[in-house]
């Protein structure tokens, strides 16, 4: 099962988890992600979130990335929930889960997946503080990181 | 007719969410539609030449040279922050 959902609703990621392992039976091993709203972005306090996405191409671009990573290892199924709208400090934003037979595929699968969202999926954050409200710029790190693989 | 989106900074500074652009051969690629929407105005001008701009063509991304066909959806976008 590979699954994508973009909601502005929370989530609970001890559920997720759980779904993630219903009627799986050879799954020795899940790795899971997940991603908050921070307190501060370069040394900025953050008051608040807004997440704007492109419907319908979310979706495509990250059950692309599911389907590539369950070619490269061995994926028992693979989740992906990432929230859009306003959020605030702390707030969950997106959760990423693997199951797999051994350790090793889960790991290396739930870290590509997330290198790839941050890479291709096309969601943009504007954050909002005391100087006011700004879109937050892409980081060269995150680029290289989806270079490794 | 060429549907084209834009989003997050790249629509705020437009002002502008959707148009859409008669298909024409002026229009048949990725690159001529730049040129075709960049005389609407200095701020249009300004914002489809930044360099990073992303584009996708229904909801694929592409680069220049990628062709257009009457209903196409076109969307540009600022490179992505999610996660």
């Amino acid at each position: 099962m590979l699954d994508v959902r973009v909601q502005t609703e929370d989530f609970d990621p001890g559920e997720l988890q759980a779904s993630l392992l219903a009627g799986q039976q050879e799954e020795g091993a899940v790795a899971t992600f997940t991603g908050y709203v921070r307190q501060t972005n370069d040394e900025r306090a953050v008051e608040g979130m807004y997440l704007e996405h492109y419907p319908g191409m979310t979706e495509k671009t990250i059950a692309a990335t599911l389907k590539e990573a369950a070619g490269r290892w061995a994926v028992g199924a693979a989740l992906v929930v990432h929230r859009v709208g306003h959020l605030a400090p702390g707030d969950h934003i997106v959760w990423v889960g693997v199951s797999s037979a051994h350790r090793g595929d889960a790991f290396a699968a739930c870290e590509f997946i997330m290198d790839f969202l941050k890479m291709r999926a096309p969601f943009w954050k504007k954050e909002t503080g005391a100087q006011g409200e700004h879109w937050v710029g892409a980081r060269e790190s995150d680029k290289q990181r989806a270079e490794r693989w | 007719m060429l549907k084209v989106l834009f989003f997050a900074r790249i629509r705020e500074s437009l002002d502008c969410a959707e148009v859409n652009v008669e298909w024409q051969h002026s229009v048949s690629s990725v690159g001529a539609l730049r040129a075709t929407l960049a005389e609407r105005g200095n701020r249009w001008q300004e914002v489809l030449s930044e360099e990073n701009l992303i584009c996708a063509v229904n909801q694929s991304v592409v680069n220049e040279l990628h062709a257009l066909n009457d209903g196409d959806e076109v969307a540009f976008y600022p490179p992505v922050t999610g996660g």
